[in-house]
């Protein structure tokens, strides 16, 4: 089998350099927030220090930005979640020929660029808070949650679809039947059943959120979320500070992934321990048959 | 007493499709009554309309001599098992159970109270707290019927709850409904295809067939008194053949058929020179006997069950005709391939009117 | 302001609730049409669905669309000014764009235009580029990857993908100047004796803008080919089809939601790249995006930004709509 082994050696290389490509530069500068000189380097490797850290920390217009960004995160999921909801259920029970029109406008946003967002969001609540008198409302956050949940919104509501199409409705019947109310139904059995995708949704909307640049500096006016921050310094100048921030948020991505990975895999125990108790009754229901039978 | 259930002319269109077509029915309480038919006969749609998820085009429901209205399916006291049984997944077999109570406002005590008493009367007693999902087949089912005998229906609606058991569990499931029935004595609207269901458990069946309430009846009369060709084919074997009525005599009618000369009853009153089917069951074709008719064909199959024989027989028309033979012919069995002279009693020919479409 | 506003607020708002009347009056004239909006979900949890969607679909998507396009077509006036009389329609933002003035044509806005296009250009390239790069490790992930590797796999992909886009491109950044490492072992090993400026020659850009949006085009493909049974590919091989025959005819076919869906957005999110160009350009370096942004908050000149934003969103619109013609797809099959 030679043409295998031939085979086998280009994949190999081929996911070596692939994965050098992609985690290499992240490697580098993650390598370069611990060496002491202070434009990034790896190599010649100085010596080891924390310094950068330390220097990041006392970054204050960074930890502003970090606040804000974390605030703003946290609203655009309170937002975004509700409205990806109302999205998908609304799409499960539109008529079928306004569908289409509904579906093109509320996914365009995630195929338009964000600059666009982020501008047409900025134009516009200008205007409409004048014209309205809502001066107050033409705000950089109030903004900036805005436009991110424009397209977030619609993350989170293909998410929750994709879910919500799996929906039995004779569940929904069902719990109709029995007594319940609309507003019981659409709590105890709706919201339990697409639980974990609202988790999903919210989890990403927190991360695209709180990684977002193109929108927010259009959006943000004069004030600053950690992304705009960090390309301001990054204009300056270089400096091992910047690679100590994405050392600390690959840490915390990798802390979250292996978190997740741990809780999925208590819960596929559960579910399979779950399944092979109903095998058991099933067998011990169709008693005294013999297995060969 | 007002009746469990009233249908007064109930239609239900779908745009141009007319999924039920003037029913009228009525229901009496403690009745264990089936709808039985063919998929796509109007029968869920018809227990939809009774449970509240559909409006009647025209026509009334009544329940219990109310007028069902603008009524919802949450205010009606009525509960329906639903075909894959819809268990909440996310809550377990005792808040299953009390979650029509929950909805209700019942105080919790008296909630848990009633459910330990549900769970012991369907055998769950030690299983309350498990999840759905640990639950066998047979057991999801018993939940089932627990959490809509909660909320005290005055009729509970079935839709085939059966139909994805395994056979044994199935007839043993049949055994116990009926029992459950008559302990609770409520009235049961049982929901089928499958007519050794509908036989075995009820009290009356009503045929259904696109649309239209064919006959109402109890076992015995819709299968031994069919009034329409439908309803002879569809419940239990027959064979059917077709002729016009040359005359008619003490409710007996004579048919010329391409096969000869058949007679039989004549129960719905055919006049002389109508269409007709004459329908006879397999069991009361006899090989070389029969004062209703002698007629030839060839055995095509002869399948030997032990008790019964099952042979396939080919007509001069190209027909062919089941005829079922008890276990003692079983020494004098004829071979594929062989003419047979086959006859029945006239007594066991059931003449009936074409129907318009067939 | 522009007195453009009450009109776009009113006219979608008059379209919407029009259509909701028809809707209305249709439902009532075919009876059995099921519940009706507020029966099926009950008066609060309507009111939380139309509200919400609403909102989102009005004062969110369209409306600020509605007042970018309006604006781009009116002149830059002071506050005092907006709707008086000056305030006119006017093409002279796209005049700006073309000519590079607002009122006279003779001599081409060649710096904005060619930025456009190169922009549009290199965009194009780098999704093929992407594509190329990805589509082997997507089909491998989906199709012969042991389980436990594809976990690892996918690990690998996660982590990365949430490294925000100035980080990503600051790390080339670090990797490519004339101190970094990349220049330090050319030096280190004689290939040349001065180190390379990539950054002003723009292949910093270029491998910045590839890198950053490598991950866009690797998991729809992924999802794509997963969905591929593996007996077609087996059925293919015993047929003796030659391993291209196979990705020609068989997966790509298969995975035309995914390969379409992936390369819009990495088309779209390189054209509208903000952070890459500002990180990893030279000072010579042409882009579209940073052009428009100077517009708005250099020049302070909003209309004409917005005339900018309005023609990079219809370059954006025309690539989505020539990619869905050129696969043969709907919108529905690309944003799963």
């Amino acid at each position: 089998m030679k043409a295998g082994w031939v085979q086998r050696l280009a994949l190999a290389v081929y996911l070596a350099l692939f994965f050098v490509y992609l985690l290499g530069p992240l490697a580098v500068m993650g390598v370069s927030a611990f060496n002491t000189p202070s434009y990034p380097q790896v190599w010649p490797f100085e010596g080891f220090t924390l310094e950068w850290f330390g220097k990041l920390l006392a970054d204050q217009d960074m930890m502003y930005g970090l606040q804000m960004s974390l605030w703003i995160g946290v609203l655009v999921v309170l937002i975004s979640v509700p409205i990806g909801l109302a999205g998908a259920i609304v799409m499960t029970q539109i008529p079928a020929r306004a569908r289409a029109t509904y579906y093109l406008v509320v996914v365009s946003p995630v195929l338009t660029p964000g600059v666009i967002i982020g501008i047409s969001t900025v134009v516009f609540w200008r205007e409409f808070t004048t014209m309205s008198g809502l001066r107050f409302m033409y705000d950089g956050v109030v903004m900036t949650v805005l436009g991110q949940s424009s397209f977030i919104s619609a993350y989170c509501m293909l998410i929750i679809l994709a879910r919500l199409q799996r929906f039995d409705r004779a569940q929904q019947e069902a719990a109709l039947d029995l007594g319940a109310s609309y507003p019981q139904v659409f709590r105890h059995i709706l919201l339990p059943f697409l639980k974990p995708a609202l988790f999903s949704a919210g989890v990403l909307a927190f991360l695209s959120s709180f990684e977002n640049y193109n929108t927010t500096t259009f959006s943000i006016l004069a004030d600053k979320t950690l992304t705009t921050v960090l390309a301001g310094r990054v204009r300056q100048g270089t400096t091992p500070a910047i690679s100590a921030l994405a050392v600390i948020i690959v840490a915390v991505t990798v802390l979250g992934a292996i978190v997740y990975e741990v809780l999925k895999r208590r819960d596929d125990a559960r579910q399979r321990a779950r399944q092979r108790a109903a095998s058991q009754a099933e067998e011990a229901e169709l008693g005294g048959e013999p297995a060969a039978a | 007493m007002a009746a469990a259930v009233e249908l007064d002319g109930v239609n239900v269109t779908f745009g141009d499709f007319v999924a039920v077509r003037d029913a009228n029915l009525v229901i009496e309480p403690g009745e264990f009554f089936s709808f039985l038919g063919p998929s796509g006969c109007g029968k869920t749609t018809l227990l939809r309309t009774i449970s509240g998820f559909i409006e009647p085009t025209r026509g009334s429901v009544r329940i219990g001599g109310k007028d069902m209205k603008g009524i919802g399916p949450n205010r009606r006291p009525t509960a329906l098992i639903f075909q894959n049984l819809a268990l909440f997944p996310m809550m377990s077999v005792a808040e299953n159970i009390g979650y029509g109570l929950r909805v209700r406002g019942v105080p919790r005590h008296e909630r848990d109270e009633k459910v330990k008493n549900l769970l012991i009367q369907v055998a769950l007693a030690e299983h309350g707290h498990k999840q759905v999902s640990e639950l066998s087949g047979g057991q999801k089912q018993r939940v089932a019927i627990a959490r809509a005998l909660a909320v005290e229906p005055s009729v509970l609606l079935l839709d085939e709850p059966l139909s994805a058991l395994d056979l044994k569990l199935r007839q043993h499931m049949r055994a116990e409904l009926r029992a459950i029935q008559k302990r609770v004595g409520i009235t049961f609207i049982y929901i089928t295809h499958d007519q050794g269901e509908a036989l075995t458990m009820s009290d009356r069946i009503a045929v259904m067939n696109a649309g239209v309430i064919e006959q109402v009846g109890n076992g015995r009369a819709v299968y031994a008194e069919p009034r329409t060709p439908f309803v002879a084919s569809f419940v239990g074997e027959n064979n059917g053949i077709r002729g016009r009525i040359t005359s008619v005599a003490n409710g007996e009618a004579v048919l010329d058929t391409p096969i000869g000369t058949l007679r039989g009853r004549n129960p719905v009153g055919l006049a002389a020179g109508q269409d007709a089917l004459l329908f006879v069951r397999p069991e009361a074709l006899r090989i070389g006997a029969g004062a209703g008719a002698l007629f030839e064909g060839e055995a095509l199959d002869v399948a030997y069950e032990g008790s019964v024989t099952h042979i396939s027989m080919r007509v001069r028309t190209g027909q062919k005709l089941t005829v079922t033979l008890g276990g003692g012919a079983a020494d004098a069995l004829p071979q594929p391939g062989d003419t047979l002279q086959v006859g029945f009693e006239p007594r066991d020919g059931l003449v009936l009117a074409k129907a318009a479409d067939a | 302001m522009s007195g453009g506003l009450p009109l776009i607020i009113g006219l979608p708002l008059v379209a919407a609730v029009l259509l909701v009347v028809l809707g209305a009056l249709e439902r009532r004239h075919s009876p059995a049409a099921g519940p009706g909006f507020f029966q099926r979900n009950g008066v609060a949890v309507g009111l939380y669905l139309a509200l919400a969607v609403g909102f989102w679909a009005f004062f969110i998507i369209v409306l600020p669309q509605l007042a970018m396009v309006d604006m781009s077509f009116r002149p830059k006036l002071p506050p005092s000014q907006m709707g008086g009389p000056k305030d006119v329609f006017t093409l002279e933002n796209y005049r700006y764009f073309l000519f590079g003035s607002t009122t006279s044509t003779a001599s081409w806005n060649i710096l904005h235009i060619k930025a456009f296009f190169l922009t549009i250009g290199v965009s194009i390239l780098v999704t093929l580029l992407n594509f190329a790069i990805s589509y082997p490790l997507a089909f491998h992930m989906a199709q012969s990857a042991p389980v436990a590797r594809l976990r690892v796999l996918l690990l690998l992909l996660i982590i990365p993908y949430w490294v925000n886009e100035i980080l990503r491109a600051f790390a080339f950044r670090v990797l490519l100047s004339s101190g970094g490492v990349v220049n330090k072992l050319l030096l280190g090993s004689g290939l040349t004796s001065e180190p390379i400026d990539f950054l002003a020659a723009d292949v910093g850009l270029y491998m910045g803008l590839s890198y950053a949006y490598l991950l866009m085009m690797i998991f729809p493909l992924y999802n794509a080919i997963e969905s591929l049974d593996k007996n077609q590919i087996e059925a293919a091989r015993d047929l003796g089809a030659p391993w291209w025959h196979i990705h020609a005819f068989v997966v790509m076919p298969h995975a035309k939601p995914g390969i379409a869906s992936g390369c819009t957005l990495v088309f779209m999110l390189c054209a509208g790249a903000l952070a890459a160009p500002l990180v990893l350009g030279g000072p010579r370096t042409l882009w579209f995006t940073p052009i428009v942004y100077d517009r708005f908050y250099q020049a302070f000149n909003w209309p004409q930004g917005a005339a900018y934003a309005l023609i990079l969103l219809l370059t954006c619109i025309v690539f989505v709509l020539a990619v869905l013609r050129l696969f043969r797809l709907s919108l529905g099959e690309i944003t799963r």
